[in-house]
């Protein structure tokens, strides 16, 4: 049976709170936050029992026709799923960080509202059905993400804000016309039936690995693949919450899951792989792992340093996507939610000591552990699990890679992945033991840039609480990794669906 | 496409639906009479009083559906008239009706906080309904005649409205624009009086059947197309739109904006349609104008240094892209012209509600911050006003992103460019979205600015910010259902 209106209230949920959150006067901060936080429970619960029902075999797709041969359509699968499930449990965790990060900050109503028509944008991303609904949801984001980047006002963020359209815009452009393109072709496009394209038979081979080029373009604006990654570290002059947002589910993200959508549910993986498209975002990725944690090496501030990381780590979904077998499908799908919680988790720590100790740049961080001890332990966890060391779930991830790239029989891949470990090592460690081993201001040598005491706790818990959780989520992962609904057990369903006929 | 345009439907026998049509026509003109000697104070009259034309214009639409396109003979001495209704007529219709009706209630509130006691206002009332009525002939008239009358009375009123202000500057945009008006519908005049030498008749049906390829043709042809497309400010001749706008009362210039130009465009079409129905060349030849409007247009949008400037550049721009459609419907393969026909139809409606939003939100954010120029909006996001954020949303169709009725206009052109294999209008296409985007988002990184002064701001009164965002928000979302106009299109005498 198929029901419709879950997908839809699902949408609906962080859609409706748009209008009614720019409604509210400035000043009714109490009703906002309720506001909010209903919302974002709300849309947990529908994905949870989307999630069900998926399971138990239901099936849930809504459509309608735009212009003739195009359709607006949701469907739900487990792919779509996945990114649905991160976003919303993200984004309840990213709200309740938002509000205690913006306290007492102008403009917190212009703020709120398109963040949430950002976690719309990505609900519907997750949901689409087809290219069309895909690239109009696509480009919403853009547009409600721009507002957020340029929150501060000051003339770097606005700099940041025009750097950041041209590189969107550019690339929905791009989507946009390689989209048409399919549809010239082969008229609407929807997400599964990849038979569509192979059909068309070696005739239209170069055409398609043109439109392919295109579309990835496109989609690598967003997911920061080299040399489409110049927007990504400009953007961190957002607001913390933007960041962690951006980097760990929205607008990065979006361009990975894109990616993921044309490879798997628009050409097809055996197409691809026909076209040696494959070959070709192998090295895209590794050029892009090797490069970003490279710049991240060089990094003096701590959010950059986590840009470049964010670089980095994105592509190990196109890694494992370009790895031609189930293994390699697993370790990039995985990757999809095991890099979001782990780098959501880092961002939040990031926002902690900016927020509370007034700490930028990475020597400021000497023995920050003894002053904030829970943030220092969530910042511990998400640096190993980016390093790849169990239990975190980053481990998962890496494992995964390994096992694809002996199965595609790409051993280049392994090495590729230990130098990036040992890269990422050399990025996150020593502001490990700085944190924990250098003595600092905590034990009294020298001051902290700008010390606040915002809450009973080592920070306020509207800061601490979202980073706790998220830190645990990580290592959750990794160690349950093995029982229903992990994030492994989702992908390895999705990766079922792939492979087997 | 003659069939399209509604102009092979035989007069009907018995004409009972004329009486309908002149209530369409002629309800306007009392109600802007009525209004001259009872002037409104208020919106909400008005909104009461349009559902006059409104409804007489649901039962033209009623009895057209029900018949599949009607079309009639009107005799006058030896004069014939030949009017007729089909899906397009009507599409065109409700647009004409809903944008009138949305600036004529912006009016009352924007004459009584912003003009004061300036100004002709007495005269606003009975112009803006023969605006109305004047371009509700246009859409009917099958022959030439007609036209003429309905782009005479059109370009008059037009001028008269620009007047109102009564300031030196209007004065004298307002004496410029009667130049060129009377220039173009010189132009308009000869022509038709070289077509009527020719064949002896004005009827577009009949003409369409009897004209024969030849010098006398291409001539009248080119007369007609050079008056109305400086009319419609086409690239090349499209110098004198922005200082028409810089002194207009709002109202008149979302008007103007939003259908004036537009009446010109469609004459030019079905005149194209009907006569040089395979004039591929010629009709790429207006494409590429259309090309060079999106790009300059584009340009002189980005460096204006007005809002209102910039509002009107764009038009420029987005007029462009209607000339395009020329060159995709005119002597192109059956399925290319079918796409171009209902992205051309889908991006005019797109652009009026778009650019009559944006007009009325431009109006309100000068009186509310005071300020003309694009820099005087300086942090004027803080307070995040209504008004801002119906200009956010009528670019967006203007830029043409989803889910806009911009975007799915643009999305068909797209589609009829490539399948025709016109590569340079992909670029334009691109070219025009990166251009749109980028005099938008200068105007909104303005607003962005923290640390400016914060403006001064007015209380903008509430009919005014809900017409703006009422406009805007149908642009945006008639993107999504867009099947629901091409599907009017396509009825009534449309679909063949």
């Amino acid at each position: 049976m198929s029901q419709a209106w879950l997908p839809l209230a699902t949408l609906a949920t962080s859609l409706l709170v748009v209008p009614l959150i720019f409604a509210l006067p400035e000043r009714a901060w109490r009703v906002r936050t309720v506001l909010n936080l209903s919302a974002a429970l709300l849309k947990v619960v529908l994905v949870g029992l989307m999630v069900w029902g998926l399971y138990q075999g239901e099936s849930y797709r809504f459509s309608f026709t735009v212009v003739r041969g195009v359709d607006f359509l949701f469907q739900v699968d487990a792919l779509g799923l996945m990114f649905a499930g991160l976003s919303s449990l993200l984004w309840l965790a990213t709200t309740v960080y938002a509000i205690g990060y913006l306290e007492d900050s102008p403009n917190r109503k212009r703020f709120f509202g398109f963040f949430s028509l950002c976690v719309a944008s990505t609900v519907g991303i997750a949901l689409a059905g087809n290219l069309f609904t895909f690239l109009l949801f696509y480009e919403l984001l853009t547009l409600s993400t721009y507002p957020l980047v340029v929150h501060r006002g000051y003339a770097k963020a606005l700099d940041a804000g025009t750097v950041y359209l041209r590189y969107t815009l550019t690339g929905g452009l791009m989507l946009l016309l390689g989209v048409v393109a399919l549809h010239v072709m082969v008229g609407d496009v929807t997400f599964g039936e990849r038979e569509m394209l192979a059909d068309l038979g070696p005739g239209a081979h170069g055409l398609l690995t043109v439109l392919f080029l295109i579309l990835l373009v496109g989609l690598g604006v967003k997911a920061a693949l080299v040399p489409l990654h110049g927007w990504l570290p400009r953007a961190m002059v957002a607001p913390a919450p933007v960041s962690a947002l951006l980097h760990a589910v929205a607008v990065v993200k979006a361009g990975a899951f894109g990616i993921v959508r044309l490879v798997y549910d628009v050409y097809g993986i055996s197409l691809t792989y026909e076209l040696g498209l494959l070959t070709l975002l192998a090295i895209i990725a590794t050029l892009t792992i090797l490069f970003g944690s490279m710049r991240a090496l060089a990094q003096q501030e701590l959010k950059p340093r986590l840009a470049y990381s964010t670089i980095s780590q994105v592509s190990y979904i196109v890694l494992g996507i370009s790895l031609f077998g189930p293994f390699g499908t697993i370790a990039g799908l995985v990757h999809l939610m095991h890099q979001g919680l782990m780098k959501v988790t880092l961002f939040y720590c990031a926002g902690n000591y900016a927020e509370e100790l007034g700490i930028h740049r990475i020597d400021e961080l000497d023995g920050a552990g003894r002053r904030m001890p829970l943030t220092s332990i969530a910042f511990t966890v998400g640096a190993l699990g980016m390093i790849g060391l169990p239990p975190v779930a980053g481990f998962i991830s890496k494992w995964y890679l390994g096992m694809g790239a002996v199965e595609a029989n790409m051993p280049w891949v392994i090495a590729v992945l230990v130098a990036s470990s040992l890269l990422n090592s050399a990025y996150f460690l020593p502001i490990v033991y700085r944190l924990w081993f250098r003595p600092g201001p905590a034990h009294g040598v020298g001051e902290w840039p700008a010390e606040r005491r915002t809450g009973r706790f080592e920070i306020s818990g509207w800061l601490l609480w979202p980073t706790c959780s998220t830190a645990v989520l990580s290592i959750l992962a990794g160690l349950l990794a093995g029982l229903p609904f992990s994030p492994l057990d989702l992908a390895s369903f999705v990766t079922a669906e792939e492979y087997l006929p | 496409m003659i069939a399209r345009l509604g102009l092979l439907t035989p007069p009907a026998t018995q004409p009972d639906a004329l009486g309908t049509v002149l209530l369409v026509l002629v309800t306007p003109l009392v109600m802007g009479a009525l209004a001259a000697i009872w002037r409104p104070r208020r919106g909400w009259p008005i909104a009461a009083l349009a559902l006059l034309p409104l409804a007489s214009l649901m039962v033209l639409s009623q009895e057209v559906l029900a018949s599949g396109g009607q079309a009639w003979l009107i005799e006058l001495g030896t004069l014939t008239l030949h009017w007729r209704a089909n899906g397009l007529t009507l599409l065109l219709l409700w647009l004409t009706q809903v944008v009138t009706l949305a600036s004529v209630a912006y009016a009352p509130a924007y004459l009584r906080v912003e003009i004061g006691d300036q100004g002709e206002q007495r005269w606003l009332w009975p112009l803006q309904g023969l605006l109305l009525s004047s371009l509700s002939l246009i859409w009917l008239a099958a022959d030439l005649l007609s036209l003429y009358i309905g782009l005479e009375l059109m370009g008059l009123t037009a001028v008269g409205l620009m007047l109102l202000p009564g300031k030196v500057e209007a004065l004298v945009a307002g004496m410029r624009y009667l130049l060129l008006a009377l220039v173009g519908s010189l132009a308009f005049l000869l022509g038709v009086a070289l077509l009527l030498g020719a064949w002896a008749r004005l009827d577009l049906g009949g003409l369409a059947m009897a004209a024969e390829e030849g010098m006398v043709l291409w001539v009248a042809v080119a007369l007609l197309s050079a008056g109305l497309l400086l009319k419609a400010a086409a690239f090349p001749l499209h110098a004198w739109l922005a200082p028409v706008h810089g002194s207009a009362w709002t109202p008149v210039s979302a008007l103007h904006a939003a259908l004036v130009v537009k009446g010109s465009f469609f004459i030019a079409l079905q005149l194209w349609l009907v006569l040089v129905p395979a004039a591929h060349i010629a009709a790429w030849l207006v494409g590429a104008m259309g090309g060079g409007a999106v790009v300059w247009g584009g340009l002189l949008a980005w460096r204006a240094t007005k809002l209102k400037d910039v509002v009107a550049w764009s038009t420029v721009s987005q007029l462009g892209y209607l000339l395009l459609g020329f060159s995709l419907m005119i002597g192109t393969a059956p399925q290319v012209a079918e796409v171009a026909w209902e992205g051309t139809w889908l991006q005019l409606v797109a652009h009026s509600l778009a650019k009559a939003g944006m007009f009325l939100a431009t109006g309100n954010l000068i009186f509310s911050t005071g300020e003309s120029h694009v820099k005087g909006l300086a942090g004027a996001s803080c307070r995040m006003p209504l008004s801002l954020l119906s200009f956010g949303i009528a670019s967006i169709s203007l830029i043409g992103l989803p889910p806009s009725a911009g975007f799915t206009a643009k999305w068909l052109l797209l589609h009829a460019a490539l399948e025709a294999g016109y590569w340079l209008w992909l670029a334009v296409l691109a070219l025009g979205t990166l251009l749109g985007a980028a005099y938008i988002f200068r105007v909104f990184r303005y607003s962005f600015v923290e640390d400016a002064e914060p403006p001064e701001a007015r209380r903008v009164p509430w009919s005014m910010e809900l017409l703006a965002l009422g406009l805007a928000m149908a642009s945006l979302l008639l993107g999504l259902v867009a099947e629901w106009p091409l599907t009017l299109l396509r009825t009534a005498g449309g679909g063949a």
